[in-house]
């Protein structure tokens, strides 16, 4: 048994890491539930124009299917749109599945088939006879950048806020500056395709009350949506994710599985569940094309002077999905002369949603890849160009950071990897027949935190219950916040139990933007030290308490007692308490939440190095990454083993996005061609190399009451372009498209 | 023979299950039973199924047609059962010593578990990765002669520079195959009135203006075996893969290369392509070149320009046409020096 308050920091490994290797853990679509019908969605296989009919006789009639349902012929739903609208909605009109008959997408859902099983329900799919009407259509980022405007404002754009004010005068300096590029960058669509398939179990409990099984980041914002959504009380529908194979932000919003399996529930007011194909993942959540150009200047002394970076971005024809694309360079680099653009084209797509990583590793490759060229043009070595314009203070908003340590990230990844034997020449290393190239790479991310609302109580066996309705996509939260809570209480994590995943639990945002550890984690902090003083007090109550002659912070919580810190024989135990308190359990919740005030006087963010080599075949110019070293500044780590494992994901992920992901669009046809894991390239194990991360110590006492920044995007920011980078000093040439086809490398000797 | 026979009108794509005993019996099968299809592994028809581009009434499973001796020995050579798994094959001894050119464009293919399942008949027959082929609503004329080909002026990276039509540019995309054109394999065919035996490099044919068809295979025809001729190049070969991805993709371009040398002069070369055409590309004439040429960078560099020639790239392919050739290149290399190869058939 631990007695000392020292499970965080600890590399405990996941406490549901067995149920799920061994097929105990369900996900969404295998609750097993009494008189289940299933469902089946029948996807738009045009992208743009009307439904003129649409013949449902032969699929209805056929044996065992239950109903259809159509735009024709679907029960009421809320028709205002800010019913429909979750808490993640970009400006704009949210799409309202079944609506009406005008199709804005290809794969948008158009009708619904029930049946008592799911392979009748996907062959009667094939039954439902549709006419439509075709209408011109616009797919394609890269021929309709001259329709970009500014993207609407809404609730999202707090989060998102838009590109800061020109500062300076840019285009002076970039005409006065001696050194300077200019960068043009393209990137095609990738979608988020987690393992698991997106599906939801609806419970009909009977009086308009639905418990539901859902894929999701976030129970709380799908139980409101369905609430409002179908005009239900918020307390009759519980929404239960309890494990999550994955989502990178596809779960962020509720999906339109869940709104045809909840409609479906509660019209024919029987139990459905509804699991979508690996080929619908591609008719909802994508991380969209991205067109940008940059503008980077220095003087003679490489310290850059100007920093333009234009962005445009693509959206539906119904929302205007904003990322944070164009913001980030002049927050790690000091210029006086600044100019941001951040614009969409809306082209006949749905809407993207946040990808891990959402603009920060499309604007950071790009802004890293023209960085990397300036630094050449200085024939100044990269880590040291970066070094030279390091900022102390954020140059942006010109206040401090709460902490930043990308310096000692630049410094130990560098040792790490052996950065210093690089031999600046392009083209200079090689091995045999392979050219080797060595690229690095900044990343920055945010540091968000939410208000989240925690229960904790000591429970009647005298163990600490701790609830929050946050989900865990698979990045360690349940241990995470087992750790936190067994910390406060001094309890071994056996004796901590943590309740999540579940709507009915106390409040938490969605599980995105690397934001669930410090928020629940701090409402673990503030709820615990609540609790503590709430038994403190209840003890000292008791008649001949030998506690009450001591001050509370003289009293502590160790190995399940309540004790005197100097004076360990004056103690009690959790269980005693309870007794004390006839048996009954005691609990308290409480909010945690960041502490606006006081941070606004400083920025926030965490920070990282990435350093690669890549080997390059000389002729055929097959490229490989085969070292790469990501050093990470992310505030306190709670547990090494799940944080390492996120930024290992997100490295393998840099590798993917850099060099294989890669969403085929048609834009003839309006559709994307590769919707299977098949010609949808991620990478193999083959691909995968010799990866390491490097957490380098950060201490900051003035973020949040754990210290902790959040580790789940900052991976993802930094290692494509040191890939890129990497690659142009292998070969001396630059490709300003991801993903890169080594094909690229080619062409320089193709007539 | 055994059937089970599903007749509760309930279940949708209804479909009767034959496991004939014999290969006759297969047959009589398939010609009276109206849109059959035979199966083997399943990796590619039940792909072909679920995608909707496929749906026969009948599966006449040909896994219990008695002929399953993995490889065997023959007076002209080796003879590789059509019904044996991919894996089984290329692990069989007699491959690995005498032809592994051959176990080692089949290990380049798919992945260990497809490969459990894959027979040698159903590689020979598994059909194009063409997107819009794959895409029952987008048109396509080898799915439906005459609706025309989006891969044109689409997204073309995976298609074809060689022998192609202006009705189709799909790539035939075995791997395996490859090696058994370069190996001058033949097929072996139970037909309608006799048994037939067909050069592999005749085989598959190009698109032409049927598209439709992959192959020369008849209907109601069944592949029964694949014959090797004793000359298995197994001291100087190489296969090589250029794809998107180390593993689990399908070719870009590929390159099977055998040599027969005497000192550095070459006495006997075969160089097969895939990924580049609706077949496996052999050119004879670029073979016929080699012979008794020094075995140097020049000639094979050579050869490949007669191999590419009057190749044609699309937008998104033209890459191919140097990647081949360079290909070539490396693989002759490769070949020389086997030892220096990796797995995978990764370049070296
Ligand atoms: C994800 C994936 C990746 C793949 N990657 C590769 C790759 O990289 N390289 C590669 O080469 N292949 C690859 N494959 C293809 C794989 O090799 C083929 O699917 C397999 O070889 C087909 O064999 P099968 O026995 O499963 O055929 P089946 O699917 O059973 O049959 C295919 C066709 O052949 C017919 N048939 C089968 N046997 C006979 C016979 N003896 N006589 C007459 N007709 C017959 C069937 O009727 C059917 O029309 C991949 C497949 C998948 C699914
Ligand atoms: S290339 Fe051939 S298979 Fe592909 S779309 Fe064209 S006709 Fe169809």
């Amino acid at each position: 048994m631990t007695q000392d308050n020292n499970a965080v920091g600890k590399p405990l490994s996941r406490l549901e890491g067995k149920a799920k290797v061994t097929g105990e853990a369900a996900y969404a679509g295998d609750y097993q539930v009494p008189n289940l019908l299933y469902g089946y969605v029948v996807n738009s296989t045009i992208t743009k124009g009307k439904i003129v009919s649409i013949d449902v006789s032969d699929a209805k009639s056929y044996n065992g299917v239950i109903a259809i349902f159509t735009h024709e012929n679907r029960p009421d739903y809320a028709s205002l749109d800010l019913k429909h609208a979750d808490m993640d909605a970009p400006p704009g009109k949210v799409f309202k599945p079944l609506q009406n008959g005008d199709i804005k997408f290809h794969g948008q859902p158009i009708a619904l088939v029930v049946a008592t099983d799911f392979e009748t329900a996907r062959y009667a799919s094939t039954l439902v006879k549709i006419k439509y009407e075709e209408q011109p259509f616009e797919t394609d980022l890269e021929k309709n950048l001259g329709r970009a405007r500014e993207p609407k404002k809404g609730l999202a754009t707090a989060l998102k806020p838009p590109p800061p004010k020109p500062k300076g005068d840019f285009e002076k300096a970039y005409e006065q500056s001696p050194f300077k590029v200019s960068t043009e960058f393209i990137h095609g669509t990738e979608h988020h395709n987690p393992i698991e398939l997106f599906a939801t179990t609806v419970v009909y409990e009977g009086d308009g009350k639905l418990t539901i099984y859902d894929k999701t980041q976030g129970t709380v914002n799908n139980q409101v949506y369905v609430a409002n959504v179908f005009g239900l009380h918020y307390k009759d529908v519980r929404v239960l994710a309890p494990y999550v194979g994955g989502a990178f932000g596809s779960g962020l919003r509720p999906q339109y599985q869940l709104f045809l399996c909840a409609m479906a529930a509660l019209e024919l007011k029987r139990n459905v569940r509804l699991t979508l194909e690996r080929k619908q993942m591609f008719s909802f959540s994508h991380r969209p094309q991205a067109h940008q150009i940059l503008k980077f200047s220095a003087d003679k002394e490489g310290m850059v002077t100007g920093l333009s970076h234009a962005a445009i971005g693509e959206t539906s024809l119904y929302e205007d999905n904003i990322e944070i694309v164009s913001s980030w360079s002049n927050r790690l680099y000091p210029a006086e002369n600044t100019h941001f653009e951040y614009k969409l084209v809306p082209l006949c797509l749905h809407s993207p949603i946040d990808m891990r990583a959402p603009g920060g590793s499309t604007g950071m490759h790009a802004i890293e890849c023209t960085m990397d060229e300036l630094a050449f043009k200085l024939n100044v070595d990269p880590l040291e160009f970066r070094l030279r314009n390091y900022a102390e203070m954020d140059p942006e908003s010109e206040k401090p950071f709460t902490s930043k340590a990308l310096r000692e990230c630049y410094i130990k990844g560098a040792e790490k990897f052996g950065w210093h034997q690089r031999n600046p020449i392009p083209g200079s290393m090689s091995k045999g027949n392979k050219l080797i190239g060595y690229g690095m790479a900044s990343g920055i991310w945010d540091a968000y935190q939410f208000p989240a609302r925690v229960e904790a109580s000591i429970s009647s066996q005298g163990k600490l219950l701790i609830s929050n309705a946050t989900t865990d996509i698979g990045t360690g939260t349940l241990t995470v916040m087992t750790q936190i809570a067994a910390d406060e209480f001094g309890l071994s994590i056996q004796d901590v139990s943590f309740v999540y995943g579940d709507s009915k639990q106390p409040f938490s945002m969605f599980q995105g933007g690397s934001a669930i550890t410090a928020s629940t984690g701090v409402a673990i902090v503030v709820a615990a030290k609540a609790l503590k003083k709430k038994l403190i007090k209840k003890v000292k109550a008791l008649a001949n308490s030998p506690f009450h002659v001591f001050q509370d912070d003289a009293i502590v919580f160790r190995g399940g007692k309540m004790m005197v810190k100097h004076e360990p024989s004056v103690s009690i135990s959790l269980e005693e308490i309870i007794v004390a308190n006839k048996g009954r359990a005691i609990k308290t919740t409480n909010m945690g939440k960041p502490h606006l005030l006081k941070l606004r006087k400083y920025s926030k963010a965490t920070h990282s190095a990435a350093f690669v080599e890549v080997e390059i075949d000389r002729e055929l110019k097959t490229i490989n990454v085969t070292r790469a070293v990501t050093a990470v500044a992310a505030g306190k780590i709670i547990n090494p083993k799940t944080a390492r494992s996120q930024i290992l994901g997100s490295m393998v992920w840099s590798l993917s996005k850099a060099l294989r992901e890669e969403t085929i669009l048609d834009s003839t046809l309006g559709k994307y061609m590769n919707p299977n894991l098949a010609e949808y390239h991620i990478p193999v194990h083959a691909d995968v190399h010799d990866f390491d991360v490097v957490f380098v110590e950060e201490k900051d006492e003035l973020i949040n009451e754990l210290g902790v920044k959040g580790v789940g995007e900052i991976g993802l920011i930094a290692m494509p372009a040191a890939i890129t980078n990497a690659i142009f000093h292998a070969t001396g040439k630059r490709i300003y498209k991801l993903p890169i086809h080594f094909d690229e490398l080619l062409k320089d000797r193709i007539a | 023979m055994q059937s089970w026979k599903y007749t509760e009108d309930y279940h949708m794509n209804n479909f009767d299950y034959f496991k004939p005993k014999g290969i006759e019996a297969a047959r009589e099968l398939i010609v009276s039973i109206p849109n059959a299809a035979f199966v083997a592994g399943g990796t590619n028809l039940i792909d072909l199924w679920k995608y909707n581009l496929t749906n026969p009434s009948a599966l006449i499973d040909l896994n219990h047609t008695g002929n399953n001796i993995t490889v065997q020995e023959i007076d002209s050579g080796v003879r590789l059962s059509a019904f044996a798994t991919n894996a089984s094959t290329a692990y069989h001894p007699l491959i690995e010593n005498r032809y592994p050119l051959l176990a080692k464009a089949i290990l380049a293919g798919a992945s260990g578990q497809i490969r459990n399942m894959a027979t040698n008949g159903g590689n020979l027959l598994q059909r194009t990765r063409c997107y819009y082929f794959y895409d029952p609503d987008s048109p396509c004329n080898k799915r439906n002669p005459g609706s025309g080909c989006p891969a044109i002026d689409g997204y073309n990276r995976m298609h074809a520079i060689l022998g192609t039509s202006k009705h189709c540019i799909a790539v035939f995309p075995s791997d395996m195959c490859v090696a058994l054109a370069a190996l001058d394999a033949r097929v072996n065919i139970a037909g309608q009135k006799s048994s037939r035996c067909v050069p592999f490099t005749d085989f598959h044919r190009l698109p032409e203006d049927t598209p439709e068809l992959d192959n020369t295979l008849g209907h109601g025809e069944i592949i029964t075996s694949i014959d090797l001729p004793h000359k298995g190049f197994a001291s100087n070969y190489s296969y090589l893969k250029i794809r998107d991805r180390n593993s689990y993709a399908f070719a870009l371009v590929s390159v099977a290369t055998g040599l027969e040398l005497e000192g550095s002069i070459i006495k006997d070369a075969r160089i097969a392509l895939g990924g580049v055409a609706h077949k496996p590309w052999r050119i004879r004439e670029a073979e016929d070149f080699l012979r008794e040429k020094q075995a140097t960078e020049k000639t094979f560099e050579s050869a490949a320009a007669i191999i590419l020639s009057g190749a044609q790239g699309f937008k998104f392919n033209k890459f191919k046409i140097e990647l081949a050739k360079r290909a070539i290149v490396r693989n002759a290399a490769m070949a020389l020096n086997p030892s220096i190869q990796k797995p995978g058939a990764q370049p070296s």
